[in-house]
């Protein structure tokens, strides 16, 4: 771990101007931070703790909608009641993620903000341009069970490791930072990019830029949704495939999906076509069927995560099955479909 | 909890037992035509009793000083700078940076290293303790990915970490063979382990397999395996003058100090080792090159030096089971007969270490054949030195053995167990002797009545709950007794009429300290609060490996040899005024804090009046245990048979294992609750096993991938069932206290379980660990 100062900023607006300078990293839960600096990973020469800003509650909207504070933790935005009541999706999925002493500690913003648990991007001897720009992609034929499928490129196929961002981007969640340039609000499916040939960007923030609440709108799933997290062993595990779904049902028809994976790609991964194509119709195994190949087209096996290819077509398909009738996947009674 | 645990329990709960008969001297050997231990038969002592640790209190108040825990003046800590490639010479290194770093007092590379030898490899020599046998940090060779390079002492952990990541190492790699696939196809050796060949022909098997009505001729494959103990590799290390203190986490003190010695060219008795606290060995914990590196460094500083190895170093610098390429092949007569077993292979080993993983170990022993054709071929990998992990040999070999014992079930429409039963051998199969106690058939019966085995539906794939297909399997677990030679102990009796057993043994948290308390308390007459039990000191006594699971067997021995001198020295000290004049030491036995006549217990002195009448403080006196013959005149091995239910998705392939039942036949249990927790974390490794362990090797150049626990799966709380275990708690005649050890059995024949009972659940096959669910879609 490199040397680095500490500050303690006392608004969003002072830290918006620390963060600006060369090295600094903004501290918050720091469960990822941490870990990255313990590693070398990150090297900050400066960090700038946020974690102590008012921007910790959760709050309700005038137009029906909730805001996460981007400090408020995992754990309190999990069991809060109007996000476990109206955003229930957004609950399973974070429960569904971690450990319940990370989920203490790791708050919003730093989840959105959480980097790759790719192998090669922890460590440090080896290339990798996520970490190195221009080094070399070492996942690329190597040790790739974990990675994506998905708009990969020839420079990087690393996933996004979270939970929560994969409900979020089902819920059509909108990010609001403060940068020194002032505020401004990026739609989720905006917030995350896919890796290019710029894989160290893992977002669309600008420096210095905060985020500092995540706003969700006021049209929600509360009976018709699922959480399906897919993985090597039930907790403290990241996923090899997870399906978020949100469904309006109305007259034994689909009139709204929302649909979107994880660990799959560089971010949530959206395909609003497949969605457009549930929309309207009565739920059945064809069109489930039709609605995973359309999420999947495109996608590409590294070799040996080939078989997420056909584990997300049956992750979307049981999904939608189980948001469709009605019966979310327990996030603590995983025997039950 | 078991009913017989809830039992056990209950007798917990009367007052400790007093023995109302004196328990006679135990004999001084178990050889043909002897007596048995005489404890066998002590039925209401603290034997069996499930008694809680002693050291349970010390570890949850934080008061059990573990090896990175000591604290000295002026410590030094440090940190370790590892390889990137798997073969070649240093051809640049620069330390600059990291010798101006805060706070470091040493660089130590190849350059300024002290000379010394490289470390005995274990099994060169009886007391080698050593993970390999290359020269450390004396050259620029490089011989694997993660092998250290640099170590850095600073004055704190952090300031060391930071400049070890400042050194500057470059590489003139030289051509590697880090591929399984491409160095099987170079060569291949055969094995030796101990000395012997692992290869073994009895008539010709590959004919009988030919001719058998019956076959199953088919490959398993089990991966590279990591150790994860919850306490990382550390000591801390100390020179004071040419002596060498090094507080270690050891399971193997004396093998330690020994090999120590020979590393630095000192005398034995000039290291001293001690290792009073272990978190967790399976065979990770013996010599490996931080224990000198770190004390080449304190040698060159003067000062005490604290090596803590981090995860990632556990993984680089440490090694773990090898990978494993098995055929498995059983021919079968129409009435189940084994006509051939055929069961070779290859392993991946170094040219550097000796320990060709022994997977035909568990086949020598389970099950009667006409023919029998046993091999274990090695090929040399650049790689870390693999090396013991919990049941070498018997985890991965069961997992073939027991997964074709089912497929051979299946292929003649027979019930797994009663295939097994009938070809239930009379003696050794392929050592031709006797067994010393074999009772797999009832571990078999009781087990299968528990579990309900007879529910089960035969036929693969017909039980469904929603989308979730259900199975039981089965399978035999197995693991030989040991006792290996060099077993001693010291017995100090005081005049308060405390006992104080002394020897060089290891707690290593799976309940040894506790149950020789009740062994001796039990031996001598003496309450649990009277005996302590010191351990985990080279200078102590004895050579005594906790490893093979021989720990409970040689230090009874020793204890036995030790009872000897000291009732012989009692009977003299009690002289002519005593109740046990002109006794002899085989007419009177332990009974109420002393001794008295066999058959007339009323002629008793208790060890207080003997030691004051005699104006002594103390008596103390050391018995050596004698060979361990035992094992040449039997076939001794513990048994048990392993259930297992699962529940597979048959959408995403996901398997819950739901319930679990091992019923063992280990001979007597010495303590109820301890030997609960040996057997269920022995399952669990096998669940992990089983379903998600394995090392992600890069085989581009041999480097390690996910040297942490968060990348690493072990199993989880939520992965793991209600495990129910029982035992025969049959005594073997022909071991101390009838007891053969536990500590390994656990993990052995559950990966088979497992696999035949997703066979049961799905129909689908599974020979390739661990079981993801890819391999069930």
């Amino acid at each position: 771990m490199n040397r680095f100062s500490y500050h303690r900023a006392g608004d969003i607006a002072e830290a918006a101007q620390m963060g600006a300078e060369p090295d600094t990293r903004f501290l918050a839960g720091g469960t990822n931070l941490v870990d990255l600096m313990k590693a070398n990973v990150e090297r900050p020469t400066r960090l700038v703790d946020i974690s102590r800003l008012s921007q910790n509650t959760i709050e309700d909207l005038p137009e029906g909608g909730l805001r996460l504070g981007a400090f408020a933790t995992n754990a309190d935005t999990a069991y809060d009641e109007r996000v476990e009541q109206r955003y229930p999706l957004l609950s399973s999925a974070i429960l569904a993620g971690a450990s319940p002493q990370l989920r203490n500690a790791a708050t919003n913003g730093g989840n959105l903000n959480q980097r790759t648990r790719c192998y090669y991007f922890y460590d440090t001897e080896t290339p990798c341009n996520k970490r190195e720009p221009g080094s070399g992609c070492s996942a690329i034929g190597g040790v790739n069970r974990i990675h994506a499928i998905l708009g990969t490129s020839e420079a990087c196929i690393a996933t996004h490791p979270s939970d929560m961002c994969v409900a979020l981007a089902a819920l059509e969640a909108e990010v609001r930072v403060q940068g020194p340039a002032g505020e401004r609000v990026i739609a989720f499916a905006d917030y995350h990019r896919l890796p290019g040939d710029e894989p160290w960007k893992d977002n669309t923030l600008q420096p210095g830029e905060i985020v500092t609440a995540i706003d969700l709108p006021a049209d929600s799933f509360t009976e018709n949704y699922t959480y399906l997290k897919l993985r090597d062993r039930l907790s403290y595990a990241f996923a090899l495939v997870s399906v978020a779904v949100g469904l309006k049902m109305e007259g034994g028809k689909i009139a709204k999906a929302r649909l979107a994976l994880g660990g799959v790609a560089h971010k949530p991964w959206r395909v609003p076509a497949a969605e457009a194509l549930l929309e309207g119709q009565e739920p059945s195994a064809d069109l489930f069927a039709q609605a995973a190949d359309a999420m999947l087209q495109g996608a590409v096996g590294q070799g040996t995560n080939d078989f997420k290819i056909e584990l997300a077509r049956r992750a979307i398909r049981r999904a939608l099955r189980q948001a469709a009738a009605g019966t979310p996947q327990s996030q603590t009674n995983k025997q039950v479909a | 909890m078991s009913i017989l645990e809830q039992a056990k329990q209950a007798a917990q709960g009367a007052a400790q037992s007093v023995i109302q008969k004196a328990v006679e001297l135990a004999p001084e050997s178990w050889l043909p035509g002897g007596k048995p231990d005489p404890l066998i038969h002590q039925k209401h002592g603290l034997i069996g009793k499930p008694v809680s640790r002693i050291d349970g209190p010390l570890k949850v108040q934080g008061k059990a000083t573990f090896a990175a825990e000591f604290p000295m003046d002026g410590l030094l800590y440090a940190s370790v700078a590892f390889s990137t490639v798997p073969k070649g010479r240093i051809a640049s290194l620069d330390t600059s940076a990291a010798e101006a770093a805060p706070g470091v007092v040493l660089v130590m590379t190849y350059r300024n290293a002290p000379r010394m030898k490289p470390m005995p490899v274990f099994m060169s020599n009886a007391k080698a303790a050593g993970g390999d046998n290359l020269p450390v940090m004396q050259d620029d060779r490089i011989h694997w990915n993660g092998q250290p390079v640099a170590l850095v002492l600073a004055e704190t952990q952090e300031q060391a970490d930071h400049a070890k990541s400042l050194i500057r190492v470059t590489y003139e790699a030289e051509p590697a063979t880090t591929r399984f696939v491409e160095a099987k196809a170079q060569n291949t050796q055969p094995g030796l382990f101990m000395g012997q060949p692992m290869k073994q022909e009895i008539g010709d098997a590959e004919a009988a397999l030919a001719a058998a009505p019956v076959k199953v001729d088919v490959t398993y494959t089990t991966p590279r395996h990591n150790h994860n103990a919850i306490e990382p590799h550390a000591a801390t290390i100390v020179w004071q003058g040419d002596e060498l203190l090094v507080h270690d986490a050891s399971q193997a003190v004396t093998h330690t100090a020994w090999s120590l010695s020979e590393v630095f060219g000192i005398e034995e008795s000039q290291v001293h080792v001690t290792s009073p606290y272990v978190g967790g060995g399976f065979g990770s914990k013996s010599l490996w090159q931080h224990q000198v590196l770190g004390a080449a460094a304190a040698k060159l500083t003067g000062r005490p030096v604290r090596i803590a190895l981090s995860r990632e170093g556990v993984y680089r610098m440490t090694g773990g089971r090898t990978l494993t390429e098995q055929r498995m092949a059983i021919g079968a007569a129409q009435d189940g007969r084994f006509e051939a077993i055929i069961h070779t292979g290859t392993v991946a080993m170094t040219h550097h270490n000796a320990m060709p993983e022994p997977f035909i170990l568990p086949t020598r022993s389970a099950y009667a054949a006409r023919t029998f054709k046993l091999d274990v071929e090695v090929t040399y990998l650049d790689m870390i030195a693999n090396t013991f992990m919990r049941a070498p040999g018997e985890s991965v070999g069961t997992f073939a053995l027991e997964s074709a014992v089912d497929e051979v079930a299946v292929a003649l429409g027979m019930d797994p167990v009663a295939l097994r039963m009938v070809n239930e051998p009379s003696e050794d199969p392929t050592e031709k002797k006797p067994f010393s106690s074999r009772n797999i058939v009832e571990a078999y019966r009781t087990g299968a009545e528990r579990f309900g085995w007879t529910k089960r539906n035969p036929v693969p794939g017909s039980v469904r709950d929603g989308e979730w297909q259900v199975g039981m399997g089965v399978a035999t677990s197995t693991y030989p007794y040991h006792r290996m030679p060099g077993g001693a102990a010291r017995l100090t009796l005081t005049r308060d009429g405390r006992m104080k057993v002394e020897i060089a043994a290891h707690e290593m948290g799976m309940g040894t300290s506790t149950a020789q308390t009740q062994v001796t308390a039990d031996r001598f007459g003496l309450q649990l609060d009277q005996v302590d039990f010191a351990y985990g000191d080279s200078f102590l006594p004895g050579q005594v490996l906790a490893g093979g699971s021989q720990q409970t067997a040689s230090i009874g021995a020793s204890v036995v040899a030790a009872q000897h001198a000291m009732v012989a020295e009692l009977l003299k000290l009690a002289g002519n005024d005593s109740p046990l004049a002109g006794l002899r030491a085989d007419e009177v036995g332990g009974m109420e804090g002393g001794l008295a006549k066999l058959d007339e217990p009323g002629r008793h002195e208790t060890y207080a009046s003997i030691l004051s009448r005699a104006q002594r403080d103390e008596v103390a006196v050391v018995g050596s245990a004698p060979p361990p013959l035992e094992t040449m005149h039997w076939s001794m091995h513990s048994w048990g048979a392993m259930f297992c239910e699962v529940r597979v998705n048959s959408v995403t392939g996901e398997v819950r294992v739901s319930r679990f039942l091992g019923s063992f036949d280990c001979g007597r249990i010495l303590n109820a609750k301890t030997a609960s927790s040996q057997f269920r974390g022995g399952i669990i490794m096998g669940l992990g096993m089983a379903l998600m362990e394995e090392t992600q090797f890069d085989e581009r150049n041999g480097r390690i991938m996910n040297p942490s626990l968060a990348e690493y799966h072990v199993p989880v709380h939520l992965d793991v069932p209600e495990i129910d275990v029982m035992w025969t708690d049959i005594a073997d005649p022909h071991a101390p206290m009838g007891a053969r050890g536990i500590g390994e059995i656990g993990i052995t024949g559950v990966g088979a379980a497992v696999a035949n009972a997703i066979y049961n659940a799905t129909g689908k096959r599974i020979r390739d660990l661990p079981i993801t669910l890819d391999k069930l879609m």
